[in-house]
C-alpha cells in the first residue's frame, strides 16, 4: 500500500491510526521499553540464575525469526528493528515460569507473534498483546509445566507455590518485603516489584507511557482489595499484597499499556485501568485459578474497540 | 444448470465450494468432534450417508412437495435418516456413539444437508443430487479427517490411534480443546483461502493484460 502511494506523492506518508503525537518515534519507544526492562531481566536473572538467560533468548531469537519469515511468506518490509518483536520475545520470557522448556518457549514464542500479531497484519493491527496470546496458548497448551514453580535460589532447582497459590490454596500471606525485593516463587520476571517499578519511573518520565492506565489499575486494585480486606482480614490479603503479588505491576506497567491494545482516549484508559484490576481480584478471590492478570488484560483487549467507540472526546465545535 | 458436466458436479464439493474450508457450513460438528482423526471419519460418513439419501429421496418427490413446507418435509425426511443412522451406530460401534455424543441426533440441523436440499436437490434430477451429495460428503471427510489428524497428532501424539510422535514431544493439551480446533481451522481456512486469493489475482493480471492488448490492436488499426 505504501508504495503505490510513494509513486503518487514521495513525501506523503501513510501510517495506520491512531495518529497520535509523540515526541518518540515507534521505533525509538521501543527500545526505551527494552531499555526499562533490563532491571527486570536483571533481576530474574540474579534470583533465578543466569542460565534463565536462555529461555529469554530463545523467546527472542524465535519470535524474531517468526516475524521475519512470515513477513518475507507476505512480501512486506522486515520490520525486526523496530524493537516490537523484541518485546514481544522478552516479556513473553518475563511471564513463564523458571526452568520453563525451551522447545515449548519457542513455541509460546511463535504463537505469540504468528497467532497474537502477524495474523491481524502486523505492528498496530493486533487486537491482543502478543506476548499474553502466547502466555495464553502455553497455559492451555501445557498447563502441568506452566505451573510449575521453582524457589528463587542460586543452587538446585526446588519446586514451590507462588505467593498468590499459597494465599489461595494455604491461605498463607508472604510478607511484603520478599514481595518487594521478588525473593519468591513466580514466573521469571514478575517477582521482583523494586525492578518493575524503577522500568516504571524510566518510562513515565521518558513519557513512553502514559500514567492513566497504571495508575487506574493501582487505585482501582486498592480500593476493591481493600473492601475485602476490611470485610474480612484474615481471610484475604490486604490491598499491598495484590500490588506486589503476581504479575500485575508486570502487566500494569508493561501489558495493559501497550500502545496497541490499550484505549486512546483518557477516560478510555481509566475504565479499562479500573476494569482490568477488578477483574484481577475478583479472580484471585473468587476464581478457580490462583493468578488472573493475563486473561483480565486479554479480556479488556477485546473492549478496546467498544471503549474507544464510547469515549470519544467531542470535537470542539462540534454540534450535540 | 444442465450442461455441468457430471464429474463437476461431484467434484464441486470436494474442492471448489467445499463445505468447511470455502461454505463455512456445519461449524458446529466440525469443531465439537474432530479431537482424534477417528472421530471425524466417522461424524463424515454419517453425514454422508443421510446427505445421500435425502439428496435422492427429496429429489424424487420435489415435484410433489408444496412450497410452502418445503423446509419441514426436508427435515422430516433428514430426521428419518439420521433416527437410521444413530440406531446402526448405537448397536454396531457403542464406543464410537458414545465418542460422538449428541452430535450425531444433531446432524438433523447441520446446514450442510439442509443447504444441498434445498439449493440443489429441490431443483435437479436425482443422478445429479446423488452425485453432489456424494461430493460434499467427501469434501466434507477430507476437512474434517485433515481437522482431526492435525489436533490428534499434536493434541495426543498419536493418529487414528497409533502413536507417531516420539515420547519426546509434549503433547498439547489445547489442540484437544474446543480453543485447538478454532486456531486449527483459521489456520488451515488462512492457508487455503491464499491459494484462491493468488488464483483471482492471476485472473484479475490476466484480464487486464488481454484488454491492454484489444484496446492496443484496436488502435493499431485505426493508424492503418
Amino acid at each position: 500500500m505504501s508504495e503505490t502511494i510513494s509513486i503518487i506523492n514521495p513525501k506523503l506518508e501513510i501510517a495506520r491510526s491512531p495518529h497520535v503525537h509523540s515526541k518518540w518515534s515507534t521505533k525509538q519507544a521501543m527500545w526505551l521499553v527494552i531499555i526499562a526492562l533490563i532491571p527486570t531481566i536483571i533481576s530474574s536473572l540474579l534470583f533465578f540464575g543466569i542460565s534463565q538467560f536462555s529461555i529469554i533468548a530463545t523467546s527472542v531469537c524465535f519470535a524474531m525469526l517468526t516475524e521475519a519469515i512470515i513477513k518475507n511468506v507476505r512480501k512486506q518490509p522486515i520490520s525486526i528493528d523496530d524493537g516490537s518483536v523484541i518485546i514481544t520475545g522478552i516479556l513473553l520470557a518475563l511471564i513463564l515460569p523458571p526452568n520453563f522448556s525451551l522447545v515449548s518457549t519457542a513455541i509460546g514464542a511463535v504463537v505469540a507473534v504468528g497467532i497474537g500479531k502477524e495474523v491481524f497484519g502486523g505492528l498496530g493491527f493486533n487486537i491482543f498483546n502478543p506476548a499474553l496470546v502466547g502466555r495464553a496458548f502455553l497455559q492451555a497448551a501445557f498447563p502441568v509445566s506452566i505451573t510449575t514453580w521453582t524457589e528463587p535460589s542460586f543452587t538446585d532447582a526446588v519446586s514451590s507455590a507462588t505467593p498468590l497459590s499459597l494465599m489461595k490454596f494455604d491461605n498463607k500471606f508472604e510478607s511484603i518485603n520478599n514481595l518487594l525485593v521478588g525473593n519468591v516463587g513466580g514466573s521469571l520476571g514478575e517477582t521482583s516489584a523494586i525492578a518493575i517499578l524503577i522500568g516504571a519511573i524510566f518510562l513515565l518520565a521518558t513519557g513512553v507511557i502514559n500514567y492513566r492506565v497504571p495508575l487506574a489499575m493501582i487505585l482501582s486494585a486498592v480500593i476493591f482489595g481493600g473492601i475485602f480486606w476490611l470485610i474480612d482480614p484474615l481471610h484475604f490479603p490486604n490491598p499491598l499484597f495484590h500490588l506486589l503479588a503476581g504479575g500485575f505491576l508486570l502487566g500494569a506497567i508493561f501489558m495493559a499499556t501497550d500502545w496497541v491494545t490499550s484505549p486512546l482516549y483518557s477516560k478510555g484508559m481509566w475504565i479499562y485501568g479500573i476494569a482490568i484490576s477488578i477483574l484481577v481480584i475478583l479472580i484471585r478471590l473468587f476464581g478457580g485459578l490462583p493468578e488472573g492478570v493475563m486473561y483480565s488484560i486479554l479480556l479488556l483487549n477485546g473492549f478496546v474497540p467498544l471503549i474507544n467507540k464510547y469515549t470519544k472526546p467531542q470535537i470542539f465545535g462540534e454540534g450535540k | 444448470m444442465k450442461n455441468i458436466s457430471l464429474i463437476k458436479e461431484y467434484s464441486k464439493g470436494v474442492w471448489k465450494n467445499n463445505p468447511i474450508f470455502v461454505q463455512v457450513l456445519g461449524m458446529c460438528p466440525t469443531l465439537a468432534v474432530t479431537v482424534s482423526a477417528i472421530n471425524g471419519i466417522a461424524m463424515a460418513l454419517a453425514t454422508t450417508f443421510v446427505l445421500l439419501f435425502s439428496s435422492i429421496l427429496i429429489s424424487l418427490i420435489r415435484k410433489i412437495i408444496p412450497a410452502q413446507v418445503r423446509i419441514a418435509s426436508y427435515i422430516l425426511i433428514i430426521a428419518t435418516f439420521v433416527t437410521i443412522v444413530d440406531l446402526v451406530m448405537k448397536a454396531q460401534f457403542p464406543e464410537l456413539s458414545k465418542a460422538l455424543g449428541p452430535y450425531i441426533p444433531l446432524i438433523v440441523v447441520n446446514c450442510i444437508i439442509l443447504g444441498r436440499q434445498e439449493a440443489f436437490s429441490s431443483k435437479n434430477g436425482v443422478f445429479r443430487s446423488a452425485l453432489d451429495a456424494l461430493g460434499m460428503g467427501t469434501g466434507f471427510l477430507i476437512a474434517l479427517f485433515i481437522l482431526g489428524s492435525i489436533r490428534e497428532i499434536l493434541g495426543a501424539r498419536t493418529l487414528l490411534g497409533f502413536q507417531i510422535m516420539p515420547n519426546m514431544f509434549e503433547p498439547w493439551l489445547i489442540m484437544i480443546l474446543p480453543a485447538g480446533a478454532f486456531l486449527t481451522l483459521g489456520l488451515l481456512m488462512a492457508y487455503l483461502n491464499s491459494f484462491a486469493i493468488k488464483k483471482k489475482q492471476n485472473e484479475k493480471a490476466s484480464l487486464i493484460s488481454n484488454y491492454k492488448l484489444t484496446k492496443s490492436n484496436i488502435s493499431n488499426r485505426e493508424e492503418i
